[in-house]
């Protein structure tokens, strides 16, 4: 078993290594002569950058992210359930059957009180 | 079938080289040769399926297409990537230098470790992990991070709000995506993507789960920030999204890893759903090949079909229709496998 998540730090590490290299080769082809004057500038388009971008801004999913928290919990408890399932019985079906009615009064829930709703 | 062995022969053949050395120096460079196999092929379909995006695009829409370099245009690719090679690195002013320089190396990450656990044949899998589904859907998960990273650091209002679209994307998608892969789960009873596969022997998942198949490729699409899910880089009205402001090689490991992540995304639809490598007469992992990319043609048939869906509605089709439909999926597969059960086997 430790064996294979050797393999997939091989993977991590060799993934890592590929795109340094790939950018090491781009770095000995590409012209020296570093960019200046409205190369640098940032591309909106043509026109001049209005303002500052990293300001506080609205971000209207928050309520969906806080929907997605509970679910990918969910999954969790979810996954070792299905592996086992076709051992586990009847009762272990309708426990997950209430668990997930719980879950799914709460997406109801949020669904009637506009959480799902882009703002 | 001497086609069948030629993958497992050159891995067995390492082995046989390694006989004599200790287990760990095996182990490494059994995994180097994983890893240069997989680099292989990630490198291979980018460069051919952006080549085959624009020819399928352009008979799509009575053009023709790139043919001017090579037979048919088939060397066009091969020319952009050697073009992007030696293109000039240019940092924005205003950008967050680090962050705009580790972002790209960061996307290609994941982008290689999700083919660890593709099982390409009989016997062609480079670890097999007893979570391998599990593994796949963590480790896809963290492509967000990089775009985020990209698009927050390159200081430009438009990368900053294709970004924010990706994480919006993501928050919604996975939930459909992870729940419409525990029917298979179920019906398989493990995690391991060898398991599933041959699971699947008799009959393929498709077949068992067709609403979960269609839930998970609607979920895969906008996972892999395709059309009509292409919000995050939408050309019309971000330029190109996170990576507007990335030139040259950086930009090009975000392209390549995005197909790579289509390429990997539609391997494991073909996993879980299509039978995996099995198939008469052929060799398994031209089986798998085929599959792949008739899965991979359906992406990108639908990619050049439907039009742009605006953000709200992608979001609320998401939670109002696919969430449901997915978990009552697992409540039908559930209640199927225990009538399955109580009529051959006698018991729940």
């Amino acid at each position: 078993m430790l064996q294979q998540y050797g393999i997939i730090a091989i993977f991590l590490i060799g993934g890592a290594l590929t795109a340094i290299a790939a950018l090491l080769v781009n770095w000995i082809i590409r012209p020296k002569l570093p960019p200046v004057g409205s190369k640098l500038n940032t591309y909106e388009c043509g026109l001049e950058t209005q303002g500052p971008t990293w300001i506080q801004f609205k971000v209207s999913y928050f309520l969906y992210a806080l929907v997605f928290l509970l679910f990918d919990v969910e999954t969790v408890f979810l996954y070792p359930w299905a592996v086992r399932f076709q051992v586990l019985g009847l009762f272990a079906f309708i426990e997950m059957i209430i668990f997930i009615s719980i879950l799914v009064i709460g997406l109801w829930y949020a669904w009637k009180e506009g959480a799902l709703k882009w703002q | 079938m001497a086609m069948e062995g030629i993958f497992t022969g050159i891995a067995a053949s390492m082995r046989e080289l390694l006989a004599g050395a200790p287990p760990w120096l095996e182990n490494l460079s059994m995994g180097f040769l994983y890893l240069v196999g997989v680099l292989a092929f990630i490198f291979l379909n980018a460069l051919y399926l952006i080549y085959l995006e624009r020819k399928i695009s352009a008979y799509m829409q009575q053009r023709i297409g790139p043919n001017r370099l090579g037979p048919h245009g088939l060397l066009q690719s091969v020319a952009d990537a050697v073009k992007l090679l030696g293109k000039e690195d240019i940092i924005p002013r205003g950008a967050d230098k680090w962050v705009f320089l580790i972002a790209p190396i960061l996307i290609f990450i994941p982008a290689t470790m999700l083919y660890a656990v593709i099982p390409f044949g009989k016997g062609m899998i480079a670890a097999d992990l007893n979570i391998g589904v599990f593994y796949f859907l963590a480790v896809a998960s963290t492509t967000t991070i990089a775009i985020l990273m990209g698009g927050w650091s390159s200081n430009n209002k438009y990368t900053l709000l294709g970004s924010m679209r990706s994480v919006a994307q993501m928050v919604s998608y996975e939930i459909p995506l992870t729940f419409s892969v525990l029917g298979v789960v179920m019906l398989a009873g493990s995690l391991q993507t060898s398991q599933i596969v041959m699971a699947q022997e008799k009959v393929w998942y498709v077949l068992l789960q067709p609403v979960a198949f269609i839930i998970f490729f609607i979920a895969a699409t906008a996972e892999v920030n395709r059309a009509p899910f292409d919000l995050v880089e939408g050309e019309q009205e971000l330029i190109a999204g996170p990576y507007t402001e990335y030139t040259g090689m950086r930009f090009a490991l975000f392209y390549s890893s995005e197909y790579a992540n289509l390429v990997s995304v539609s391997a494991l639809a073909v996993t879980l759903f299509l039978g995996g490598w099995h198939g008469p007469w052929l060799p398994s992992w031209l089986w798998f090949v085929i599959k792949l990319y008739i899965m991979i043609f359906i992406f990108m048939w639908v990619r050049w079909t439907f039009p742009r869906i605006r953000i709200d509605h992608l979001l609320s089709f998401n939670w109002k229709v696919l969430l449901p439909l997915s978990l009552a999926n697992i409540l039908v597969t559930g209640v199927g496998i225990k009538i399955y059960q109580l009529l051959t086997l006698g018991r729940w």
